[in-house]
């Protein structure tokens, strides 16, 4: 393992230990709001200061890295698995699966996905708890972020399908579901990590954006998109540089995860 | 004695006389030299037809363009005579006889007289226009009759008695009868030189503008506006604070404390505008909510015990950081006239308001807040996702009730949805949203104190009146629709306010500053709360070339 491997391993267990320890290093909370101190700069009490409402932003930057650590990457593996399936598979498949798949994919890119999630928000009921919230943003973000990935995927295996070895393999016999898992897919993963680790920032931003159509986290809980949104506006950064802490955070642990990976992996 | 020396002396006063008298006139000069003011217009002008005006841009664009035959003073709330020297309201409130001034021209040289009046307020009436200002004219059937009576005097009288009728002619710019540019034919001090779709707009200053000052300068000082047309309010306050824009109209309470702890002077806070914000429950009795959530948010003690829990200072403090004031109720203290002064902002009392939800049987059960049938007290509000004060308040009223055992889920939706849930749907169980009333009178709050109207939000357009509170208010508002003594209004009215305070439909949170920005570059400009805040005196501003090439 290089220095640089090392050092992410480092600070993605840091954030997974501190977003874990957010009771005991945050213990006033989330959603506690300190009236008397609204939009303060860092002190001891708040180490980040607090947000516009006297919220610890230190305290809702880590229970946001729970929740978005742990739902974006969900999402992104959802994605990332449907992508597979309907990717890999036309892709595996050629000919007219193929050409149906792409059409496919090119129909879902295209519709306007904006307008449908508003017909979505529409359709959910008011009264959800702030938890029930998060899980449905991103299981709608999983459920519709497959399809530029898809497309990504069958490409890949479509050119798998006429390669010499799975060539070779069919010619030994091997053939359907067993050639796919056993000579296609593994083939795939550095595509399909790839997707996935792209998925996971978009997906994070996505939430913030969907918080516009009301469809993000719901409040008090944070998110990591819920505090990028408190960037709205923010004119000059050198007046309060440590509200630029979640974005700094995200791009930290991006970036972490993918030196974590193989370049093998990566590069697709 | 050096008699040689006396006129020396003299002669250096009255050089420097000179001097100074030239020092002042060129400043005169460089204040009052025309010039160009630059603001922007927040989206694109709907239309340029002064009747069919329903936008904040299309308004902006008529108050600087249309002559009207009244002005409402923005500083002083007063009516003052513009295109009508005088004017003289019947007894029965049915018709308005103007006195107009004579030797008026059109922006194009046509005269103006009676007959523009006539013909402007014929076409104001027509039901095929669908005009919004003409709306406010529509007291009952039947057609408006003009008599002109000479070419400087026309009576209007209408079917049914307008209450404060001379006040509406504020909004109605006098168009051309005979002139074939029509509304491009104008009476106001500029007129609409050059249009760029998405772009900008220039309005170049009328020649023919009758008004004059006091030393007999014709008006308006400035030789020309232009106004860009810009969405982005960060883009807005960055031109501005880079010198390219002169004034912003409305900023928000985070502008304006960035620009006045840099600019202290740019920055002008005008006090509590007419704008409100507020919350109400869903009342309608059709509406898709458990029965015993109806219950609740139909009983007057709940609605008043909420009210009670909401700290309204904390509001008004945190999140427009003290630009704004804990609301009375339906009026703003700002409204001189029509705010009724017995009435106070309700204190912060969450004692008071757990002894209230106590009377109606609420208890507290582990922390929580339970009705007679145990039912835990949790509800939803519905706000507007774009508008983070009111995402703000709505969190810090989460946080209130959740001090007496409520539970509160904050749901923020795009404005179609929210406006198709609480008028069409009814599928919500409480809102906050906002008013923004650019209308003294309270004839403009018709369509929400009346029980039948549309904008009636807890329970609209029913087909008789659900509560006997409501029956009251529907009569008081009529009553004061229909009597020309402005004291007997009044006293309907403030009964109205007093009703609104005990019932609680509405739960009124906090009145908003006017705040806006305006360069020192602009002289005369006495940024108000009554729109356009800035530019409502556009005529009489200045601009120093000098303060404006060192900003």
């Amino acid at each position: 393992m290089n220095r640089a491997r090392k050092l992410a391993c480092v600070v993605v267990l840091v954030v997974c230990a501190m977003s874990l320890a957010a009771n005991w290093l945050a213990p006033a909370g989330y959603a506690k709001q300190f009236r008397e101190a609204p939009d303060a700069p860092p002190s001891h009490q708040h180490l980040l200061g607090t947000d516009e409402v006297g919220r610890d932003r230190f305290a809702r930057v880590l229970y946001g890295t729970r929740i978005s650590l742990l739902l974006a990457p969900a999402a992104a593996l959802v994605s990332t698995v449907l992508a597979a399936l309907v990717g890999g598979l036309a892709g595996y498949l050629g000919g007219f699966w193929l050409r149906l798949a792409r059409g496919f994919t090119d129909l879902f890119l295209s519709l306007p996905w904006l307008f449908l999630l508003i017909t979505v928000r529409a359709l959910l009921p008011l009264n959800v708890s702030p938890l029930t919230s998060v899980l449905i943003t991103f299981l709608i973000l999983g459920l519709l972020g497959w399809a530029a990935s898809a497309r990504v995927l069958s490409t890949s295996a479509d050119a798998l399908r006429n390669s010499d070895f799975i060539l070779q393999a069919r010619a030994s016999g091997l053939h359907g579901p067993r050639l796919f898992l056993i000579h296609v897919l593994p083939n795939l993963k550095p595509v399909l990590y790839a997707q996935f680790w792209i998925s996971i920032p978009v997906f994070i931003l996505s939430e913030a954006n969907l918080g516009i159509l009301g469809l993000g986290v719901a409040e008090p809980m944070p998110s990591w998109g819920s505090l990028l949104r408190e960037l709205e506006g923010l004119i000059s950064f050198r007046e309060e540089p440590w509200r630029l802490v979640p974005l700094l955070l995200l791009i930290v642990v991006m970036t972490s995860f993918q030196l974590l990976l193989s370049n093998e992996e990566v590069t697709a | 004695m050096n008699m040689s020396k006396p006129g020396r002396p003299a002669f250096s006063q009255f050089l420097f006389c000179v001097a100074f008298l030239s020092l002042a006139l060129s400043a005169v000069a460089s204040a009052q030299s025309g010039g160009e003011l630059r603001f922007c217009l927040r989206s694109e002008p709907k239309t340029f037809d002064p009747l069919l005006v329903d936008d904040d841009s299309s308004l902006s664009i008529r108050y600087l363009t249309g002559g009207v035959l009244v002005r409402l003073n923005r500083h002083t709330q007063e009516l003052e005579p513009d295109l009508a020297e005088s004017w003289k309201l019947s007894k029965d409130g049915k018709q308005i006889t103007f006195k107009l001034r004579t030797g008026v021209t059109f922006s194009d040289g046509s005269p103006f007289s009676a007959e523009d009046v006539a013909f402007t307020m014929q076409r104001l009436m027509d039901p095929a226009l669908h005009s919004s200002t003409g709306d406010a004219f529509r007291s009952s059937s039947g057609a408006v009759t003009t008599k002109i009576i000479a070419l400087d005097q026309i009576a209007i009288t209408f079917p049914a008695p307008i209450a404060g009728l001379d006040r509406l002619f504020d909004q109605v710019a006098i168009m051309s009868a005979h002139s074939p540019k029509k509304e491009a034919a104008v009476l106001g001090p500029f007129m609409v030189a050059e249009y760029k779709a998405g772009s900008s707009l220039l309005l170049r200053r009328n020649p023919s503008y009758w008004k004059k000052d006091s030393q007999g300068r014709r008006l308006p000082y400035l030789d020309s506006i232009r106004l860009d047309i810009q969405s982005n309010r960060d883009v807005e306050m960055l031109r501005f604070k880079r010198g390219e824009l002169d004034l912003i109209n409305v900023i928000d309470s985070d502008y304006f404390d960035r620009l006045a702890a840099s600019s202290p002077g740019l920055a002008h806070d005008a006090g509590a505008s007419l704008d409100s914000d507020f919350m109400w429950f869903n009342l309608v009795a059709s509406a898709p909510i458990p029965d015993y959530k109806r219950a609740w948010f139909r009983s007057t003690n709940f609605r008043r015990a909420i009210s009670e829990a909401i700290n309204r200072n904390d509001l008004a403090r945190i999140v427009f950081n003290g630009h704004a004031q804990p609301a009375v109720g339906p009026v703003s203290p700002a409204n001189k006239f029509w705010f009724d002064s017995n009435l106070k902002a309700e204190t912060y009392r969450p004692d008071a308001a757990l002894n209230l939800l106590q009377a109606d049987g609420f208890h507290l059960q582990n922390g929580a807040l339970l009705d007679k049938a145990g039912n835990a007290v949790e509800f939803s509000i519905v706000t507007n996702a774009s508008s983070k004060p009111r995402e703000r308040m709505a969190v810090m009223v989460q946080e209130d009730l959740g001090k007496l055992g409520i539970k509160v889920n904050v749901v923020t939706l795009d404005f179609p949805s929210l406006i198709e849930r609480i008028s069409q749907k009814f599928n919500y169980e409480a809102a906050m949203l906002g008013f923004r009333n650019v209308d003294l009178d309270p004839n403009g709050q018709m369509n929400i104190w009346l029980s039948s109207a549309e904008n009636h939000a807890w329970n609209p357009q029913q087909k008789a009146p659900e509560t006997a509170w409501e029956a009251e208010m529907d009569r008081l508002m009529r009553a004061q629709a229909s009597a020309a003594d402005p004291k007997k209004r009044k006293e309907s009215f403030d009964r109205v306010q007093e009703i609104v305070a005990e019932q609680v439909p509405f739960i009124y949170l906090v009145n908003q500053n006017a705040l806006s920005a305006v360069s020192s570059a602009v002289q005369g400009a006495d940024p108000g709360i009554l729109s356009p805040q800035t530019f409502w005196n556009a005529d009489r501003i200045t601009l120093n070339q000098t303060k404006r090439a060192s900003r």
